[in-house]
């Protein structure tokens, strides 16, 4: 199982890292979205999956899953939607004053 | 802490109340009549110590700064520190004095003036009383930066602001050198103190770093007393205002070198690299300077000349003194003793004469609008006091009697005549060079004073060259030359009083271990007609005769190549620099997003592999793993097909509908993973975004189909893919290794310590309750982003509707 989630991990990195480098403002928004989702699985993984039961007192099971990753995950989840609803914004205010999403035309000026 | 602490960081206080003393009372009085005090209490306070110094006695203070680095302020006041110490609030006193009718109350911005002088007078008396060489080269940094911002004072100035940058670069260039220097010294010593280096000298003689670290001391002291070839920064120095010029530039800051090398000569003379060097370059530059003096047509840039051609004498005189080292406590050594008394001799009547020469020529400045020899002329009769002054520091530094210059002219004289017949160091051969460069030099010497004094002040005066109506200058601008040039006429005839109370004691901590004779260092005008004398006349022909055909000869300098001055140089240099890191900045500074994304991307892959090499990060642990079920491959079909559809389309809202396919997938797995917690917030964020997404992308361009070249669209490819395996493995390795046990059973017993049976919850609000605080401020910056984002364009809109 981790060996198939490891993959996973890797392949919306990949797809995710393609769609940072591309040119439209969209995509690079797309492309981080999806990299926050392949870090969250690699915390998960580090932490062992499938280990026990979850991490909730007073149900009278024992051998819980690391309850750590977990809570790390959580406070990333919504940093995450916090930068997603940012760049969203910063994009669209871009686009809005600049004229233009393609980054190659954003580029700055070179250095005197 | 010791009064002594109080007067020495004096300076320092009094700069913080100069900013409201200029805001509320410049108006009436001029702010320098209160910084005047400033100097003048140092200088009385530093008095009572010339009695116990001039007993063999030495004072030390500690006061601990940083203890746990070892770091205390000791200080140390000897005859040599206290010489400086002298000269320091001495002539300071009479610099303020003067600059109070130099600089205009009204026009200048008097305030940063003095917090800059003061600031540089509290950095050079904290360097030569400091023994904490760490302490003493942080002073020394000050001093080059309070330079560099007097020198910078009429920043309007395009000429200001080059020339504060060049004495910058240099000397800051050469205090770097000297702390790399300073760090040998101290692995040689194993001490901070001086002292105490100085009572090791025995171990650092023979050490491997013993080159080195003199190399680097000694750039240090050449950069700041301007010698050949580092030189080229005092003459541009000169845009500072006069009374900088006077004070700094000749009579203190430019000496701090010629201190460090007194100071140190006991660890490092004797050795014949060290004689070379602060000899050798002394000579040269004090020949150099004189050579360039003589062309120089502004009055300012004849002194700075002038300056570096005395101050190389005085380090060419420190360097032959340091033979007495090397020869030890007997009659050779003896001998040369008296080259270093005359060093520190002609230090103090430098700083006089010298400093008058500088007050005289503001003062021509100031009077005629001014400095150029070729407007001026004739100026003796309009200004009979300052010509007076003139012709006594003129004199004085042209070696004639009767002024203090003389004197110690005639023992440089001595001192050179001495060396030529060392008989080591290679002197056998070599030796009678320094005889004849210094009397060629004192010749020019004659005819740069002849220059100054009779081309400025005789001939014809031509008052329609000069923009001002000349008339002497006010009587509070002459008392301090005037005080100046006294000294000049008194040390002439009284100078054993300075000798046994000023010189002696400073002497004693250059060469500790060289019994006085107080028989050789007593300092007479008439020797009887011995060599020496007969230099001194030969000067005086030959240089009566160069001044009277110095038309004729003076135009051959013209000839002199352009290309090959050191400050041709200087500039290429710094140009082809900034040329340079222009250039490799704009290789890779190319405000491409993609560009900066693929350096940080290949050096996360680069970092990482390489680490992975070296820490053995390739050796999985496939045991252990969790088994596979129906259900988790059909959810790892699912986010894989759907993150491929957020790659591949190019409708805009099927690439949000499968972004948040992928999000609702990952939440799936965390259910699986037995994480309900992370599984609900997954699910709520998921569908606020993809609301969100939808809620924006109307705003947004189509999604184009990915132009580009193929080769540009291959190397992302790779780029990708390297980041993808990375990553993989990094899960792989990360589950593999173990390195520490788990720390998660602390939190099971979270009923018992927080009251949740959510442990996970127990951990974000309970146990790692910052976090969480500081995860909503992040939350609240962000929504605060958006909000203010969206308003801006609303109120533009509206604003460009009101303008329709």
């Amino acid at each position: 199982m981790e060996i198939v989630i490891a993959i996973v991990i890797g392949i919306l990195v990949t797809i995710g890292t393609y769609l940072l480098l591309s040119r439209q403002l969209l995509r690079i928004v797309f492309g981080s979205s999806l990299i926050s989702h392949a870090v969250n699985l690699l915390i998960i993984t580090s932490g062992g999956l499938k280990k026990g039961n979850a991490p909730l007192l007073g149900e009278g099971k024992i051998g819980f899953t690391d309850a750590l990753p977990q809570a790390l995950i959580l406070t990333a989840i919504v940093i995450n939607f916090a930068v997603t609803a940012f760049v969203l914004v910063l994009s669209y205010r871009s686009f809005k004053a600049n004229g233009t999403d393609d980054m190659e035309k954003l580029r700055g000026n070179e250095h005197e | 802490m010791h009064s002594f602490y109080i007067i020495l960081f004096l300076p320092f206080l009094f700069a913080f109340i100069v900013p409201f003393l200029f805001k509320y009372i410049n108006k009436r009085i001029h702010t320098g009549w209160f910084v005047l005090f400033v100097p003048l209490t140092i200088f009385l306070f530093l008095l009572q110590y010339i009695p116990i110094v001039a007993k063999g006695e030495t004072i030390e203070y500690n006061l601990p700064w940083i203890p746990s680095l070892n770091i205390n302020i000791s200080t140390y006041i000897d005859g040599l520190g206290l010489l400086f110490g002298l000269l320091i609030s001495g002539v300071g006193t009479l610099v303020i004095l003067y600059s109070i009718y130099y600089l205009s109350k009204i026009r200048e911005e008097l305030h940063k003036f003095y917090i800059y002088l003061l600031m540089f007078m509290g950095a050079m008396l904290g360097l030569v009383f400091s023994d904490h060489i760490f302490i003493l080269y942080g002073f020394w940094e000050l001093t080059s930066i309070s330079s560099f911002l007097l020198i910078g004072y009429w920043y309007e100035r395009k000429s200001s602001r080059y020339g504060a940058l060049k004495s910058l670069l240099i000397t800051v260039f050469g205090g770097l050198a000297m702390l790399a220097g300073f760090i040998m010294l101290i692995l040689m010593a194993d001490t901070y103190s001086i002292r105490e280096m100085i009572g090791n000298a025995a171990f650092i003689t023979n050490h491997d770093l013993f080159i080195p670290a003199l190399i680097l001391i000694l750039i240090g002291a050449f950069t700041k007393s301007a010698q050949f070839p580092f030189s080229i920064w005092l003459p541009d120095a000169m845009e500072a205002p006069t009374p900088v010029s006077a004070y700094l530039h000749s009579a203190t800051m430019v000496k701090a070198g010629i201190y460090l090398v007194a100071r140190l000569t006991p660890i490092f003379g004797g050795s014949s690299i060290w004689f070379w060097l602060v000899a050798g370059i002394g000579i040269i530059t004090l020949l150099y300077g004189s050579f360039t003096a003589v062309r120089q047509t502004d009055l300012k840039a004849l002194l700075a000349f002038s300056t570096i051609s005395q101050l190389g004498l005085i380090m060419s005189l420190l360097g032959i003194g340091s033979l007495a080292v090397y020869f030890g406590p007997g009659e050779s050594g003896a001998l040369y003793t008296v080259a270093t008394f005359a060093a520190l001799f002609h230090l103090f009547n430098h700083s006089t004469f010298k400093g008058s020469l500088f007050m005289v020529v503001g003062i021509v400045d100031h009077e005629t609008g001014t400095r150029d020899i070729r407007r001026l002329g004739g100026l003796m009769h309009v200004m009979p006091v300052t010509f007076t002054i003139a012709v006594v520091g003129g004199f004085s530094m042209a070696g004639l009697p009767p002024f203090n210059g003389f004197l110690s002219k005639e023992m440089f004289f001595a001192s050179v005549n001495d060396v030529a017949s060392a008989g080591i160091f290679g002197l056998e051969k070599l030796g009678m060079l320094f005889p004849i460069i210094a009397w060629i030099a004192s010749v020019f010497t004659f005819v740069y004073c002849m220059i100054l004094i009779f081309k400025t002040f005789t001939g014809k005066f031509r008052p329609e060259k000069l923009t001002k109506k000349v008339h002497e200058a006010p009587i509070g601008m002459l008392v301090s030359p005037l005080i100046l040039g006294t000294i000049v006429v008194l040390v002439f005839f009284l100078p054993n009083v300075l000798g046994e109370y000023i010189l002696i004691p400073a002497l004693i901590p250059v060469l500790p271990m060289i019994p006085i004779h107080r028989d050789d260092l007593y300092i007479t005008a008439w020797h009887g007609l011995n060599p020496e004398l007969w230099m001194t006349i030969g000067v005086v022909v030959f240089g009566i005769l160069l001044y009277k055909i110095v038309k004729g000869w003076i135009k051959l300098f013209n000839h002199y190549p352009q290309w090959l001055t050191l400050n041709h140089f200087y500039n290429r240099g710094l140009a082809g620099t900034e040329q340079f890191s222009k250039n490799i900045t704009n290789t890779y500074m190319t405000g491409s997003f993609r560009h900066y994304l693929k350096y940080i991307f290949v050096f996360f892959v680069l970092v990482l592999m390489i680490s992975f090499l070296f820490l053995y990060g390739f050796q999985f642990n496939f045991s252990n793993h969790a088994p596979i079920g129906i259900f988790d491959m059909a959810v790892v079909i699912g986010v894989v097909a759907a993150a491929f559809v957020v790659l591949f389309t190019s409708h805009r809202i099927t690439a949000i509908v499968a972004l948040g396919a992928v999000g609702y997938f990952i939440s799936l797995f965390f259910v699986l993973f037995q994480a309900p917690d992370l599984g609900l917030t997954q699910f709520v964020v998921e569908t606020v975004t993809t609301v969100l997404f939808l809620l924006c992308f109307y705003h947004l361009p189509k999604l184009r189909k990915n132009i580009g070249k193929i080769s540009l669209k291959l190397s992302n490819l790779i780029i990708s893919l390297a980041m993808g395996a990375t990553v993989t493995i990094l899960a792989l390795a990360a589950f593999g290794h173990k390195v520490f046990e788990p720390i998660t059973y602390f939190f099971e017993n979270a009923y018992e310590l927080a009251g949740a049976k959510n442990i996970v919850n127990a951990i974000l609000v309970d146990f790692r309750g910052f976090d969480t605080m500081l995860e909503i401020s992040v939350l609240t910056i962000a929504g605060l982003g958006v909000y203010i984002l969206i308003r801006q364009s609303s109120k533009r809109r509206e604003q460009s509707n009101e303008t329709e």
